[in-house]
């Protein structure tokens, strides 16, 4: 049916002969099309190319690309013309040394291949003092740092050591005021004597020991009591009952390294474990560690310690502590006095009248634990010189300062009128590796080796000694503070000459050999004659009861409480510079990338600060600036942390670098402008700000919900009493109506293949003894070459490490509580509302921390859905990840109930998008040549370090010999010197690991899936019924 | 080849029986015709004219007792023999042979002359040694030096030998061509000739019936064309997947390297074990390309190669010259016998190459299983330059992994899994597969 109906598309149409419509008729485009000026380019139109040429190109270069691609490159190989006699390609050959960088002091293995170190192990000696952390681990990665300084400068000018040293010689000589050596903490017998030396070429001259972290008040009390500026000594594995009062004794506190006797006294033995007891402000490794924690602010950890020696010396508690704290003081006193001299007490106030009567109630207790006659040398600094000679700095009446291994322009709490006074002195030298801020405003620069390349020597306590050797020539034109020293003095010899000289009586050629091998031995100290005799310590009063009542009685600012920490992660920050630090989740926030401020969900509330996930996980957070004084911090992000003492904050020290250090790593806030009067206990105001910080925070879910079956955990007192199927239930299912254990094979859905041939690798991680460190994480990282990935993409969970520590809060007051409260849950509308009040933890919470990698389980779930086999089951136990076949489809990480697998989305190697240390040829140097670089598209996992057990038996089949138990090891259960993991063969009897699968604790994670993992977890057991 | 080996066999014998001639005629310019094997023979034959001593003799005491420290024509350790009577009276020689220690602590001149040019090495004594055999060895040592002839004398062997089996070759190939080529013409001529009679006698040639042409029809049968087509796509298939399979396979491989080294020489001819210089394959995952310390060991004295050493191919020049190579490259200095200090390292071309994603390891080939480097680097004793040998393909190396049986005798490691395995698949022999070999974790981590 036709239809002579018009349709018109505008009014114009209905017009006859109008003029516009017979132009649109003939020209659909009224105007001209503006290709001119769409293309821009006036340039283009001159070319010649046309657009199919173009595309000739195009396709011509891309056969050509393929063609060529099939032709091999030519691969050039370059022997050794003479080839050093203890190196062989292709094996790496070990050296003892000691890091000494003023806050970390640790004896230390270093692996080298081919002559360069790729990784740094713990000295498992049993003289050695293992202690190394995720820094000391990360700092192989600080040697192939890209922003060292690469040869000496004057003026801001590149210079050979010949003309430095001219240049500086006369511009000492020249000097007229005093001069000054302001230097960390060496702890070195050998450059204590050069400098005693070096010193009398002036007349006027003071050398200034400086902490970047201060641990003044415990040095001065120390001093005041036994004679010497030292640091007590602990060793936490005589504990039983300890007490500690804002010590992060298992993060940095005094030095740090003491986690490695706590973990021994806190695995269950004969039904004996140790009680931890912690008041602290922040939420710390430590208080997350301790069987009971107090919140509570650090000027109530002054009451509490005063009231403590009151109940401890038997004398009267003048305490005004509310009932709560004061019940557990009291409570805590009687543990003290209960455990008698197996007790200890520790403190980290920064407080001269704390750490007096903190010495004085372990002594009142006879505390074995506290060790004074050989105490730590590791600290030095003195805060009150350091004040001084800022002061003189500005006076005028300094001449020369040398500043050698510390960034005071950075970190002084007073560092503008340090900087300012700075650039008036007439001679300033920098002895640094990085361009710092400090490096920077100073005349001279004297570029020195990382320590991996230098000489020395440590004296760890007052007995125990370490030396650090090269481990590799220096890679840049640098040379050593003490060596320049010896230049100028005037000396031929080298440092590490003088250092054999000085040892010289008490080590002979052999000796030192074995010192070296070793890398640490006993002795004492060289006597160094110093130019002012020490004046004979004259032990005085100590009054004791001042102290308490000056605590007790400290006047309480205003406004909020903060507490200056320092992460695992950053410590005081000298290894900024270094992505894998910057990357390594700080273990309680799980934030990586910056530093914030921990607050109480009570306080945040109150000033409207808030945090949340949005879509994509990611956490954002509100701004607050702090002021103090006339100090003001700007824009510090916030972090609501569980367990955070009300009326206090915490802030780490270490971030905001600005100098020397690469602009994807310059993240966080400087917090060194509060620390005044180096004391990290400031009073501060808060002020809300706007905008909103997005965090790179891996852990969305911060609670366990209830599910017992992730995290077990029982008390000491159940775990002693109870049957092990009461605490530690398997679960069950229903077979033809009776319920059977999901271990047992007859409910199993796979037949199993035979395990007991060969070997058998199975991991054991003990909760108990893990305190969430997360040294084992950057040991992963180095051995396994674990790409970087930057802040943008872990904020998008898109983080490659192998090794994560889960951190788990409990919403009510205890796990167990969760578990009670998730099993009292009836009905959908009580399950919706309480689940959902699960999910936010409680205000103090109990934390547990779990390390998860791959579960490499028997019956592995990614293995059945991978469509090209790429990951497939090894006999000895290991499930294998085989890059080369991996098509990307992700179907694996899908599958694994874990979520342990890793996905590389991108090249994180020579990728400018990536620029951390696999983007440049110095920092290439640190990946194990061992193991495959992965590409982008393929799935990436733990592999259990099969390229370290592979080495193993194949250096037991060279040999002709059997394994002994205890040589299989991965790089996690090497670099935990806790003893939380345990790696060995099941298949040899009497191993160690066998015990720990055989341990009533043990229990697999989420056994119920029935993927018969080859990790296994020790339940945790927490020491709670008698505090 | 075989042919080749014969023909090197019979021009040798050719030779040596010329030179058996000669020997009779005393002709010395004879030697200008022969080749390397011939002209040591004949150098022997002329020493001996001069009657002084038994040349032959005397090379066998000086390569068991001198040679060690000296050569004939330049220096070494000590200094060269050559000439040496013109420098010192018999007299000398022989009481310096007996005992030089003796003769630089009477002070003699030239005795402590000597010693102090070549650092103090003291010469060991040779009491032993008559006065006769001495004079073998001086006759040995005074023959002038033969290079220049023999270096002739190699040319002209090379240009005979290449001519002489090529030549005949061919003319028979060529005869035969002639004959066949003939032949055909003939036929064609006869042909011609015999339907010119055909036609002439009026015979009726049956005519050709005209069919439609071979292509027409195998177009029209659609199911010769399809067939083909399958073949067709089958075979480019094949040959494509071929192609691209061979991508990245080396097998073959074989490059010029920057210094001509001959393995054939150094572990064919003179059996030098492997692993003397790539030490590395006993205990490290790479077998090492040896150091050029390790090569200076031998070459600090053995400044060029021995005259049966050449080939046609390669002249002692060609290979005394990649000794000089080595010696810029370490900076040693043969007229001094001093490292100058200046090296220059060596930039071989590496052959084989296996991907970063696989893990091979050589000590666990070499010292554990005790395989032969032959077993994937070929016969490398006779590889002039070494080539790659195998494809170092992975279904190369499971293959290998299925079928040797893994050597277990006498090491502890393994005895408690052979116990065991070998019940479970009731052998006695276990392949490395059977340990786990085909583990795809145990090479790709």
């Amino acid at each position: 049916m036709s239809s002579n109906k018009k349709y018109w598309k505008s009014v114009e149409e209905l017009k006859e002969n109008s003029s516009i419509v017979e132009t649109l008729q003939q020209n659909e485009f009224a105007e001209e099309i503006p290709n001119d000026e769409f293309l821009g380019n006036k340039d283009l139109s001159s070319s010649s190319t046309t657009r199919r040429d173009f595309l000739k190109y195009v396709g011509f270069s891309t056969a050509a690309a393929s063609l060529a691609a099939c032709e091999g490159p030519v691969i050039k190989s370059i022997p050794y013309l003479v080839q050093p006699e203890r190196i062989v390609p292709g094996i790496a050959n070990y050296y003892a040394t000691t890091i000494a960088d003023g806050f970390d002091f640790t004896s230390v293995l270093v692996k080298t291949r081919e002559g360069r170190p790729v990784k740094i192990d713990n000295n498992s000696l049993p003289t050695g003092r293992a202690g190394a952390n995720a820094r000391v681990y990360a700092s192989v990665l600080s040697l192939y740092d890209n922003k060292r300084v690469k040869r000496p400068m004057a003026n801001g000018q590149n210079v050979s050591w010949e003309d430095f040293d001219k240049k500086v010689g006369d511009a000492l000589n020249g000097v007229t005021g005093e001069v000054v050596l302001l230097t960390q903490t060496f702890a070195s017998p050998s450059t204590s004597k050069l400098i005693n030396e070096f010193s009398g070429k002036f007349g006027n001259f003071r050398h200034v020991v400086y902490d970047t972290v201060s641990e003044d008040a415990a040095l001065s009390a120390f001093e005041q009591k036994y004679g010497t500026r030292a640091l007590p000594n602990y060793d936490f594995s005589k504990a039983e009952a300890i007490v500690s009062i804002g010590a992060d004794f298992l993060g940095d506190w005094q030095g740090g390294g003491y986690d490695a006797g706590y973990a021994k006294t806190r695995i269950p033995e004969n039904g004996k474990m140790s009680l931890h007891i912690q008041f602290e402000s922040n939420m710390s490794l430590s208080g997350a560690n301790a069987d009971k924690r107090i919140a509570v602010t650090p000027a109530q950890q002054r009451a509490v310690l005063a009231a403590l020696y009151g109940y401890v010396s038997g004398g009267a508690s003048t305490s005004q502590l509310t009932g709560k704290i004061d019940e557990a003081v009291v409570k805590a006193a009687t543990q003290l006095r209960k455990a008698g001299n197996n007790a200890v007490v520790v403190s980290g106030l920064p407080d001269i009248d704390a750490q007096v009567l903190v010495l004085a109630i372990n002594e009142a207790l006879g505390s074995q634990v506290m060790d004074t006659a050989n105490p730590r040398m590791t600290r030095q600094g003195n805060a009150t010189a350091v004040t001084k000679l800022v002061q003189d700095m500005q006076n005028g009446s300094i001449g020369a300062i040398l500043i050698a291994g510390v960034n005071p322009a950075y970190s002084l709490p007073n560092s503008k009128e340090f900087v300012k006074a700075l650039k008036e002195i007439e001679v300033s030298v920098a002895f640094s590796m990085k361009e710092d801020e400090t490096a920077k405003l100073c005349k001279f620069v004297a570029a020195t080796p990382h320590y991996l390349e230098s000489w020395g020597d440590v004296q760890f306590t007052k007995s125990k000694f370490s030396l650090m050797q090269p481990t590799i020539r220096p890679l840049f034109d640098t040379r050593q503070f003490q060596d320049c020293l010896l230049k100028w003095n005037g000396s031929e010899s080298s440092y590490y000459e003088y250092i054999k000289e000085t040892w010289a009586d008490t080590l002979g050629t052999e000796e030192w050999n074995n010192a070296l091998h070793d890398g640490v031995f006993e002795g004492t100290a060289p006597s160094v004659a110093t130019t002012a005799a020490a004046p004979e310590f004259v032990s005085t009063a100590v009054n004791n009861g001042t102290s308490a009542r000056n605590l007790s009685t400290a006047s309480e600012g205003k406004g909020f409480q903060l507490s200056l920490y320092t992460k695992t992660s950053m410590g005081d920050g000298q290894q900024a510079n270094n992505p894998w630090l910057q990357e390594m989740p700080d273990p309680l926030t799980r934030a990586s990338w910056d530093n914030y401020v921990t607050m109480s969900k009570e306080d945040a509330d109150k000033l409207d600060l808030i945090n949340e996930n949005v879509a994509n996980g990611a956490l954002n957070g509100s701004y607050v600036n702090i002021t103090m004084d006339g100090v003001e911090v700007k824009n510090v992000p916030v972090i609501i942390q569980p367990g955070q003492a009300p009326g206090s904050i915490g802030l780490a020290l270490g971030y905001g670098k600005k100098e020397g250090i690469q602009e994807e790593m310059q993240v966080g806030v400087n917090a060194y402008p509060l620390y005044k009067d180096f004391s990290s206990i400031q009073y501060v105001n808060i002020e809300k700000v706007g905008g909103i910080h997005e965090f790179a925070c891996v852990q969305l879910q911060n609670t366990l919900m209830g599910r017992g079956d992730i995290i077990k955990e029982t008390t000491l007192e159940i775990f002693n009493t109870k049957d092990k199927h009461f605490w530690n239930k398997v679960p069950e299912v229903s077979l033809n109506h009776i319920e059977t254990e999901v271990t047992s094979p007859e409910v199993d859905l796979w037949e199993s293949f035979d395990r007991t041939i060969g070997h058998h690798f199975n991991l054991s991680i003990d909760l108990n003894a893990c305190t969430g460190c997360g040294a084992c994480v950057i040991a992963c990282h180095s051995e396994n070459n674990v790409p970087v990935v930057g802040k943008k993409e872990v904020r998008k969970s898109r983080d490659m490490h192998w090794l994560r520590i889960d951190r788990y809060y409990s919403s009510e007051d205890t796990f167990t509580g969760d578990i009670d409260k998730k099993d009292d849950i009836s009905g959908l509308g009580d399950s919706l509302s309480q689940l959902a009040e699960m999910e936010l933890p409680a205000d103090n919470p109990q934390v547990v921390f779990q390390p998860v990698m791959c579960q490499h389980c028997n019956h592995a779930p990614c293995e059945t859905v991978c469509p090209v086999a790429a990951t497939s089951h090894g006999r000895q136990g290991q499930n294998q990840m085989i890059y080369n076949r991996c098509v990307g489809t992700r179907y694996c990480a899908n599958n694994c109930p874990y979520k342990v697998r890793r996905f590389n989305w991108f090249t994180y190697s020579k990728n400018d998008e990536f620029d951390y240390h696999m983007n440049n040829d110095l920092g290439r140097m640190v990946l194990n040549p061992d193991v495959t670089v992965r590409s982008r598209g393929v799935m990436e996992k733990c592999s259990m370090c099969i390229q370290i057990t592979q080495k193993t038996i194949l250096d037991a089949k060279r040999d002709g010999r059997v394994i002994e138990d205890g040589e299989f090891h991965t790089a996690c259960s090497a670099a935990c010197d806790k003893g939380a993991m345990i790696f060995g063969d099941v298949n040899n009897e009497g191993s160690k690991i066998l015990t720990e699968v055989n341990d009533n604790r043990m229990y697999h994670l989420l056994e119920s899936v029935g993927t018969k993992p080859n990790v296994m977890y020790q339940t945790k057991v927490r020491n709670t019924s008698e505090a | 080849m075989k042919k080749v080996k014969f023909r090197h066999s019979t021009s040798r014998l050719l030779l040596v029986s010329v030179v058996f001639l000669l020997s009779f005629t005393n002709l010395i310019h004879a030697q200008d015709t022969l080749d390397p094997a011939a002209a040591e023979q004949t150098a022997d034959v002329i020493a001996e004219e001069p009657g002084s001593g038994d040349v032959a003799n005397g090379k066998a005491l000086f390569n068991s007792l001198c040679a060690a420290c000296h050569k004939p024509y330049s220096k070494s350790i000590g200094p060269a023999l050559n000439g040496v009577t013109d420098r010192h009276s018999i007299e000398w020689i022989e009481s310096w042979i007996h005992n030089s220690a003796e003769m630089i602590a009477s002070g003699d001149a030239q005795a402590v002359a000597i010693y102090e040019e070549y650092n103090k090495t003291a010469m060991p004594a040779f009491p032993q040694l008559t006065q006769v055999e001495i004079g073998d060895i001086l006759a040995y040592v005074g023959q002038p030096k033969p290079t220049p002839a023999a270096a002739l004398a190699t040319d002209g062997a090379t240009d005979d030998g290449g001519s002489g089996g090529g030549v005949s070759n061919n003319v028979v190939l060529g005869i035969l061509a002639f004959v066949l080529i003939m032949l055909l013409a003939i036929l064609f001529l006869v042909n011609k000739t015999l339907r010119k009679f055909a036609v002439a006698s009026g015979v009726e040639l049956p005519v050709k019936e005209t069919r439609k042409p071979l292509y027409k029809s195998f177009v029209e049968n659609q199911f010769l064309v399809l067939v083909t087509a399958v073949i067709v796509l089958l075979a480019s298939g094949y040959m494509v997947y071929g192609f691209f399979m061979q991508v990245g396979v080396d097998q073959g491989y074989q490059p010029i390297q920057p210094i001509h080294y001959s393995h054939r020489i150094h572990a064919g001819d003179n059996q030098i074990e492997c692993k003397y210089c790539h030490s590395s394959a006993r205990t490290s995952k790479h077998s090492g390309i040896p150091s050029l310390n390790v090569c200076m060991n031998c070459h600090k004295s053995i400044g060029e190669v021995a005259e049966a050493t050449a080939t046609e191919e390669y002249s002692k020049e060609f290979y005394d010259k990649e000794i000089k190579k080595l010696y810029e490259a370490t900076g040693w200095d043969p007229a001094t016998q001093a490292y100058t200090g200046e090296t220059k390292p060596v930039k071989w071309v590496r052959i084989h190459n296996l991907p970063d994603f696989a893990y091979f390891n050589h000590s666990q080939h070499v010292s554990v299983a005790g395989i032969e480097c032959q077993k994937c680097h070929g016969p490398i004793q006779e590889m002039e330059v070494v080539y790659q040998n195998a494809p170092l393909t992975m279904g190369w190396c499971i293959n290998c992994h299925r079928e040797t049986n893994v050597k277990m005798e006498g090491n502890e490691y393994y005895e408690k899994i052979h116990e065991e395995l070998s019940k479970k698949y009731g052998v006695e022999e276990l392949t490395a597969a059977q340990l786990g070999g085909l583990e795809c974790g145990k090479c790709h981590y």
